[in-house]
């Protein structure tokens, strides 16, 4: 508040020489716009977190437990032993400094320590003083330039909290490293050793204990949940003449239907939400959602193994009880990557569960039949592409697309064409932008992974400049106008990181634009889109 | 913990400013809190906003989906953000003494 937010012609003039003082020194600045704020005590409590406390990282003291170097030491012990791919990314890079400029806060802050080959070394120096055997040998001597070591010191830890809370975990900087080093792993053990000592931050544990309280991040109870989606069924018959059914907690429903909660509260989310209940209804699916299982993210993922764990159980858990055959999920980013890679080994198998069958076109969902769990752009593309939906792309001619290609569905499960064959089918104009920001190579909305928070607001215009820009290029050139994405963190954070950089396009789920091309039967004369805007003639639009 | 002071009055809030306690809110504590966002006076329209998350709120533990606040106050979201600068959420949430949301939003 007092410090008001750079403005964009300000914040682009980014310096890229890197700064005089020597990298192994690892004192930092904790300047407003560019940290988030820590975790407050009540959050640390009701998980049952270690050093609950009143601190800000712009304090001096930190207010650590004494033995803290010891707890990071044994812990990182710990996971060195546990997680071959933690020894292994250690061990091997040879700072080729392939991944160096593809790291979108690198890009936007100039920082070298956001490269990700120098984040992740913070780390490898400290593993290297006490974890080789060099560096047990030589003790103190290690923690030299020469050998590549540091002792761990207080500065160590702030410097670790500063930069692994300025990584989004993309997984962008990944793909082209050559010897397939994943730095997101690294953060998110750096995270785990962090919140060991109760360094964390409050955008992630608030998420995560309200999960925990109530089965969603907002901490939305069971009435308020009924009382969202009873609002939703009042204004899609509005708009369509249709009234849906929608149950929540319905035993003997053929599939559990999980969205994260920002569906059914945030704006543009909420949108994509009167899709989902659109198209569901009009394909007859027999589905509930979930009071308990009512959030399909997890918090838990950027904070420690074990939080993903805790978090993640609720959802077989319920498939369980409810009696379902199998899970349909909604759009949402990190959501996939916990069901898509940690799920079906953290609480699997869920051999009590079906493997998925669309009940509408009778494909088997062979990619999920040991995760039990499909994602709704491989549901509805395959709807489409059996020809079991009516569209009117022309609903949609209000808008110019664009692909945003959020970070887990595309690079942790490989989501890349289902979305584009559903985004060709419901719109008439669709532009891809430049082929090294989209699909596998896309950029990060530069506010992922618990970053999404106000106060960080500089260094979130910062790591999603590279994005924006790509969005400039195809406004530009084709006069897009819209941005469309399967993330709610990205329809969270997308919309002011374009109203900074690129004003005019504005953001929206894949499903709101199913929902606005879906023809349903028995529907009213539409005049108006999901968002209640006057349908548009192509020609009108044009002019 | 931060505090605010205003009018004499001193409140307990978190780093953005938000109320602590929301159980101690009165209208007085809107009028407090206005100052800092940047409302010069409270009108019927702003008590509209204000009254409808409060009760809302006290019903169930949160606040409402902004589609539904809309709607159910009659005004368009960019007339929201022309009552309250900082929106819905940060402004008018704020003044009606509610914690604000947390996670994908």
């Amino acid at each position: 508040m007092s410090n008001p937010n750079p403005k964009p012609e300000e914040l682009v003039q980014i310096g890229y020489q890197p700064p005089s003082k020597d990298w192994m020194d690892p004192s930092v600045e904790f300047r407003k716009g560019t940290f988030c704020y820590s975790a407050l005590p009540k959050n640390l409590n009701y998980l049952g977190l270690p050093n609950a406390r009143e601190w800000q990282p712009f304090d001096e003291d930190w207010k650590l437990p004494p033995d803290w170097k010891q707890i990071i030491l044994d812990g990182m012990k710990e996971r060195l032993e546990k997680y071959r791919s933690f020894r292994l990314f250690m061990d091997i890079c040879v700072r080729c400094g392939a991944c160096a400029d593809k790291c979108h806060f690198y890009l936007g802050s100039g920082d070298p320590k956001n490269m990700p080959v120098l984040r992740a070394e913070l780390m490898r120096s400290i593993y290297r003083r006490y974890f080789t055997p060099a560096g047990r040998l030589l003790g103190p001597l290690a923690a030299t330039p020469l050998a590549g070591g540091r002792e761990l010191t207080e500065d160590v830890v702030k410097e670790w909290f500063y930069y692994f809370y300025q990584c989004t975990e993309c997984r962008r900087c990944s793909v082209f490293c050559p010897y397939g080093i994943d730095t997101a792993e690294i953060t998110m053990i750096g995270r785990e050793l962090l919140n060991l000592i109760g360094c964390n931050i409050n955008w992630v544990l608030e998420p995560a204990a309200n999960c925990f309280r109530t089965g969603n991040h907002l901490g939305i109870q069971p009435h308020g949940f009924k009382d969202s989606l009873d609002f939703a069924v009042d204004e899609l018959e509005e708009l369509t003449g249709i009234r849906v059914d929608a149950s929540i907690n319905r035993k003997g429903a053929e599939v559990l239907f999980i969205v994260p909660s920002a569906d059914y509260f945030g704006t543009p989310h909420y949108y994509t939400f009167l899709g989902y209940l659109a198209l569901l209804h009009e394909i007859g699916l027999d589905y509930t959602f979930s009071a308990f299982a009512s959030e399909g993210g997890n918090f838990g993922l950027f904070n420690s193994h074990e939080m993903i764990k805790r978090l993640n159980a609720k959802v077989y858990a319920e498939a369980r009880r409810l009696g379902v055959k199998w899970i349909l999920g909604g759009e949402c980013g990190h959501m996939w990557r916990v069901l898509h890679q940690y799920m079906d080994t953290m609480n699997g198998p869920a051999d009590f569960l079906e493997a998925p069958v669309s009940p509408v076109t009778g494909t088997r969902f062979e990619n999920a039949r040991s995760t039990k769990m499909v994602h709704i752009c491989e549901f509805t593309a395959d709807l489409i592409h059996e020809g079991k939906l009516r569209l009117d792309p022309a609903r949609n001619n209000r808008w110019t697309v664009t692909f945003h290609d959020s970070c887990n569905p595309a690079r942790a499960m490989g989501l890349l064409e289902e979305p584009r064959y559903i985004l060709r089918s419901v719109c008439q104009r669709f532009h891809e932008m430049p082929e090294n920001t989209i699909r596998e190579q896309t950029f990060c909305c530069g506010s992922g992974s618990g970053l999404g928070t106000d106060e960080n607001f500089e260094m979130r215009m910062r790591g999603g400049l590279p994005r924006a820009n790509a969005v400039r290029y195809v406004k530009e050139k084709y006069g897009v106008n819209l941005l469309a994405c399967i993330c709610a963190i990205d329809k969270a954070t997308l919309p002011p990181l374009l109203e900074y950089w690129v004003p005019g396009v504005e953001v929206a789920g894949i499903h709101e634009l199913v929902g606005n091309a879906l023809v349903m039967r028995g529907e009213k004369p539409r005049s108006t889109d999901l968002r209640g805007e006057p349908l548009v003639e192509l020609e009108a639009a044009h002019a | 913990m931060p505090t605010f002071e205003v009018n004499s009055h001193q409140y307990d809030v978190d780093e953005d400013g938000f109320l602590q306690e929301p159980g101690i809110w009165n209208q007085d504590v809107a009028c407090d809190f206005a100052t800092t966002e940047g409302v010069e006076q409270l009108t019927e329209a702003h008590w509209k906003v204000i009254n409808y998350l409060r009760n809302y709120y006290l019903q169930f533990g949160i606040a409402p989906m902004i589609r539904k606040l809309c709607k159910e106050t009659g005004f368009k979201l960019n007339e929201i953000y022309q009552l309250f600068p900082s929106g819905p959420a940060k402004g008018a949430c704020k003044l009606a003494g509610l914690p604000k949301p947390t996670g994908c939003v």
